[in-house]
């Protein structure tokens, strides 16, 4: 009987006990078998009145029946439900930062500006609007949660703060649905700032150790970091308990996150992993071993990096570090400089473009830095930085992480020393070259081209231990950057962004003010992408001067759709009433771009109604 | 007898239903919006800046939106049903700008400020609309020849307007009754060739053997028996158990050709019934002078908007408070455009209603709404409606079929059940019974099944919907405020 119902297994049974009838009481799968052969091939069990056709008989017994199922429905046994999602003691979003969130949500899903290019594009606003509601500490409305993980599902970028946001009844849903998938992945990567602590659940150690051992790989990795965030100890013993079991991946995911709360007790830990059978594991390992600085790695690092660079009062003597150190690489020798520092100089805003080719700068390097130590030797005796390469990558080197290949075009020994040097902790040059301060070491000569190998490395040292004093030395001032003039090597090694991001936000936002006061905006797209937002002051205003600039210069805004997009999101709304008079249209002036104040009038619009938006989405947030 | 461009006359007297001053949610706003793409764009426009020379004022609110032309849009808005007009030549209906505009007033930043008269062009409109919806009301109340109501369906295709001669318009009943007679007749002897020949010929015949029955319905007059047709068309090719499924849609025609054909015969509401089902409704006005008003303090349980590419036809459910009789509202428009009625879910109005006379009664009209009407405030949600157990609702939806045997779902809420998602269909159960009821399959893909997921965490929750032979098909829950499992943003509908 079932059957007949359009819901074969899932609807609702029908009643077992037939209602007693008076009339045919044929069943319901022989009325079915007579209609579909036609009742003039099989007679249907059905007595028809006086004067009544077959058909119309049939059709009787067939209402009949059907009405009498219908009406007769009983419900079908409840399966196993899905279990309760866990307890989220997390606030509720205030009414109207709910419905902001609806309307951002719903963006996403109908996306296209619509035609105005003065509106805001709502779907960037997003992961701000994200990060915000959790530096709050609120939890998702449920009813938008779906929406939520469909607008994570599309775009990574949103998956950690969405997945923070939606805590751990994002994890349950996201475990009955398999498009949501990703969400148990843990390839939400780490959530900054304060991870939700699954609720009230892992306060006791048994259930913590419980939920490590069986839970989900997401679930374990935030476990871990809610661990390690309040007892750096009691993680590394959760970690050090599965270790030898975990996969290659896993253990590469669960050691990367030790990064944030690094501590010397680590040590034991990260030396061990230094043998680990997969070669990520152990790099990461020794990674983080070298931005611990009392470290036995460091240690040895240093005592590696010792060999190869030195200061010296005296005269060179010629036992060829030329010779030896480049030539005797032979023909990789112009490889190594041509790629490193193009590479280099690539991440350094583009600046190479309108410099000489590297192979150019290599020879003309050389001959500069002869000449500077000719003169040198000629003039007074100013100390100097010497570089030796090592000669061999040995064993101990590669257990200590350093990669043995170079890649195609480098140089093995410049490659080692890059790598010795990036390891060693920055402290021991200030030991090493007399109590010299950062800022002064930079500023030494280096003999024979090596000075952007070496300071390379150090760049990367001082992004790595994290350490502003040497950042600062390096980044010089923003006036002068990228390029020192009159000195012979390029600055093309240094990555700005990159030693930006080691300075304290407020240094930041001044250096760049400073750097996009004397160079514009066309270098400044990623120097501001590290920036904290919203803009301190003295940043926004060097972005909307130097807005203004481009405008009465005469040029197009979308040369700046780049800036102009990080300023809608990352001015600091308060900049919204001092913007609004460049929203007007101003008259056309000669040698402008014909229709230029236009559209730099709806770029302003835009800006300002993107302040707008921003400043209201933030008051809605704001539980006071 | 009916006049389509009077259809939603029973939205206009649900017109004066918002009480003055109130502001409404952005919720209630948003739920006007005819698309995803009109809430999109209107919540982009809803920023002071795009506007000018706004105000609100009672129940009217207006303002001038600067657009791609020299000129802005004038844009004005009449709470009091909803009615919009704007200038701008979009065909959507509310547009952008009505949309843009009330959200702006909603979010209650002072983007519109209160007080102030609408300025002339504006006024002019809302003085034109006021006065229409007085003299609606007026004529409805005396009895008069009113305005012609909704039909269920096929609204828009009946005869001429207002019938000054009751003799002539009896005469052109008669006549329909007969027409419609014909077509039952028609209809019956094209069901027992298909019986005689076998269901599975009308496998090998495909649609268009029914187009052409389906087009004498139409000649008939008999817009119901013209939808059964239809159905009937697309059963074949509704997979497997489809012969099974196509009969018991045979019998059930069968069963109305009859009872239309025998008319006389049959009690009085059964009659009425099976009037209605055919496709001859009773004109709103006729309705509201004729029938018994119940008063009572109505609850919003839910809505739904569905097209048949036609016309879209909104459908809102209510539950009295004293009487826990459930009603449907029915409200049209052409597609693109928002029907009239927009009474949000959760909203509770002091209002007298009026079944249309059936057997099984549940489509109502709205009649007198009373003026100490107690709206729910948007700030304090009332808890979650009382609902009732699963086997409680099969039982509502059987006694229902006893008195109309036409229905294929009957409105009921449901308390108390938790969704159960599988591959073979989700289910709401009942912890505590261990019984469920299946969710419609025709439900399976919707998105906001996992919305009703999400808010229920696999716990109880209560669920509004309808309960029929396919299983249940929900349409409002509770979190604890109303929402909408219909009409949300249809997005990740590719489950």
């Amino acid at each position: 009987m079932t059957s007949t119902t359009p819901v074969a297994s899932s609807a609702p049974v029908a009643s077992s006990t037939p209602v007693a009838s008076t009339a045919s009481t044929a069943s319901w799968d022989d009325l079915v078998a007579a209609a579909l052969l036609g009742t003039e091939r099989r007679t249907p069990p059905v007595a028809p009145r006086p004067g009544q056709n077959v058909p119309s008989a049939l059709l009787d017994a067939a209402a009949l029946s059907t009405v009498r199922r219908r009406a007769g429905l009983r419900p079908a046994p409840a399966r196993p439900g899905p279990g309760r999602a866990p307890e989220d003691p997390r606030p509720a979003l205030p009414a109207a930062a709910r419905s902001r969130l609806a309307l951002l949500l719903a963006d996403r899903s109908a996306p296209g500006r619509g035609g105005s290019r003065s509106a805001p594009d709502l779907a960037e606003l997003l992961p701000q609007w994200l990060a915000l509601a959790n530096h709050h500490g609120y939890r998702v409305p449920d009813a938008l949660l779906p929406a939520l993980l469909d607008a994570a599902r599309a775009r990574t970028d949103l998956r950690a703060e969405a997945l923070t946001l939606g805590g751990p009844r994002a994890l349950w849903l996201a475990r009955l649905n398999p498009d949501w998938k990703f969400a148990l992945r843990g390839a939400a990567g780490r959530t900054s700032g304060s991870i939700p602590e699954p609720s009230g659940a892992v306060s006791a150690p048994d259930e913590e150790q419980r939920l490590w051992e069986e839970g989900l790989f997401a679930e374990r990795v935030s476990l871990l970091a809610a661990a390690r965030h309040r007892d750096p100890a009691a993680g590394l013993a959760l970690l050090s308990g599965t270790w030898s079991t975990e996969r290659a991946e896993d253990r590469l995911m669960f050691l990367d996150s030790l990064r944030d709360d690094l501590s010397p007790s680590d040590e034991p830990f990260l030396e061990q992993a230094l043998s680990d059978r997969s070669r990520n594991v152990r790099a990461t390992a020794a990674e983080l071993l070298s931005a611990l600085p009392d470290s036995a790695l460091a240690a040895r690092m240093a005592e590696r990096s010792r060999g190869c660079v030195s200061l010296t009062t005296d005269e060179p003597t010629a036992d060829g570090l030329t010779a030896d150190g480049l030539t005797a690489e032979g023909s990789t020798g112009d490889g190594r400089t041509a790629d490193g520092r193009s590479y280099d100089g690539r991440t350094a805003d583009g600046r190479t473009g309108d410099e000489r080719t590297s192979d150019e700068r290599t020879a003309a390097e050389r001959t500069a830095a002869e000449q500077t130590s000719d003169e040198l030797t000629a003039a007074e005796r100013t100390p100097r930085i010497t570089v030796r390469p090592p000669d061999e990558c040995d064993s101990g080197m590669q257990r200590d992480g350093i990669v043995p290949k170079p890649p195609s075009g480098r140089g093995k020994r410049s490659w080692w020393l890059g790598q010795l040097v990036e390891a060693t902790p920055l402290d021991r040059w200030t030991e090493w070259f007399g109590g010299r301060g950062p800022a002064e070491i930079v500023a030494l000569p280096v003999a024979d081209g090596w000075q952007a190998d070496l300071h390379a490395a150090w760049c990367r040292a001082a992004v790595r231990q994290r350490s502003a004093e040497w950042c600062r030395a390096l980044l010089g001032a923003p006036a002068v950057a990228p390029v020192t003039a009159g000195e012979a090597a390029p600055a093309a090694w240094r990555d700005p962004a990159k030693l930006l991001s080691a300075l304290p936000a407020g240094e930041r936002a001044e250096w760049v003010a400073e750097f996009i006061a004397s160079h514009g905006l066309s270098d400044a797209f990623r120097l501001l992408g590290v920036c904290a937002v919203p803009w301190a002051e003295p940043l926004g205003r060097a972005v909307v001067d130097a807005l203004d600039i481009a405008r009465d210069a005469g040029s197009y805004p979308w040369s700046f759709s780049g800036v102009m997009g990080l300023a809608e999101r990352c001015l600091d709304p308060t900049q919204a009433d001092r913007l609004e008079v460049l929203t007007a249209i101003p008259d056309e002036r000669e040698g402008a771009a014909p229709g230029a104040g236009g559209y730099w009038a709806e770029a302003f619009q835009r800006l300002v109604g993107t302040l707008r938006l921003r400043e209201a989405m933030r008051a809605e947030l704001d539980p006071n | 007898m009916r006049r389509s461009k009077r259809l939603s006359v029973g939205a206009r007297t649900v017109a004066d239903m918002n009480p003055q001053g109130e502001r409404w949610t952005a919720e209630q706003v948003l739920a006007l919006a005819p698309d995803a793409a009109s809430r999109t764009a209107g919540g982009r426009l809803a920023a002071a800046g795009k506007w000018s020379g706004a105000g609100a004022h009672g129940q009217a609110v207006w303002g001038l939106c600067a657009g791609s032309g020299s000129k802005p849009y004038q844009t004005v808005v009449d709470l009091n049903g909803p009615g919009y007009r704007c200038s701008c030549p979009s065909r959507k209906f509310p547009c952008k700008h009505a949309l843009g505009l009330l959200l702006l007033w909603a979010s209650g930043e002072g983007g519109v400020p209160a007080g102030g008269e609408p300025p002339e062009w504006a006024g002019q409109w809302l003085g034109d609309r006021r006065e229409r919806a007085e003299k609606l009301v007026a004529g409805a109340r005396d009895g008069g020849p009113g305005p012609g109501g909704g039909t269920g369906d096929g609204a828009g295709k009946g005869g001429s307007g207002g019938a000054a001669d009751p003799e002539a318009a009896r005469r052109r009943a008669e006549r329909r009754v007969q027409r419609i007679a014909a077509g039952a007749t028609e209809l019956e002897r094209r069901l027992a060739d298909l019986l005689r020949d076998g269901l599975a010929s009308a496998d090998r015949a495909g649609y268009g053997a029914w187009d052409e029955t389906a087009a004498r319905m139409i000649d008939a007059q008999a817009p119901g028996l013209e939808a059964r047709v239809r159905e009937l068309a697309a059963i074949p090719s509704s997979g497997p158990g489809w012969p099974g499924r196509l009969l018991a849609e045979c019998a059930l025609a069968h069963l109305l050709n009859q009872g239309f054909l025998h008319l006389d015969g049959l009690p009085e509401k059964l009659a009425a019934t099976t009037r209605t089902r055919v496709g001859l409704t009773t004109p709103v006005a006729e309705l509201l002078a004729t029938e018994e008003a119940i008063r009572d303090r109505w609850l919003v349980l839910g809505r739904q908007d569905g097209t048949d590419g036609r016309l879209t036809t909104r459908r809102i459910w209510l539950r009295g408070e004293r009487t826990h009789r459930m009603a449907l509202l029915l409200s049209f428009s052409t597609p693109g455009q928002s029907p009239e009625l927009a009474l949000p879910t959760g909203l509770v109005l002091d209002a007298d209603l009026v079944y249309y006379p059936a057997a099984r009664p549940l489509r109502a009209a709205i009649g007198t709404r009373h003026e100490e009407v107690a709206e729910a405030p948007p700030a304090t949600a009332p808890p979650a409606p009382e609902g009732c157990a699963v086997e409680t609702a099969l039982a509502a939806y059987g006694a229902a079929l006893g008195e109309d045997p036409w229905l294929d779902g009957w409105p009921v809420v449901l308390a108390e059940v938790v969704p159960v998602p599988g591959d073979d269909g989700w289910q709401l159960a009942d912890e505590r019974s261990g019984s469920a009821l299946p969710v419609d399959p025709r439900c399976a893909g919707r998105a906001d099944l996992w919305q009703l997921m999400a808010i229920s965490g696999g716990g109880p929750v209560t669920v509004f919907g309808e309960c029929g032979h396919r299983g249940f098909s929900p349409i409002t829950t509770w979190d604890p405020t109303p929402v909408s499992l219909i009409g949300t943003a249809a997005q990740g509908g590719t489950r």
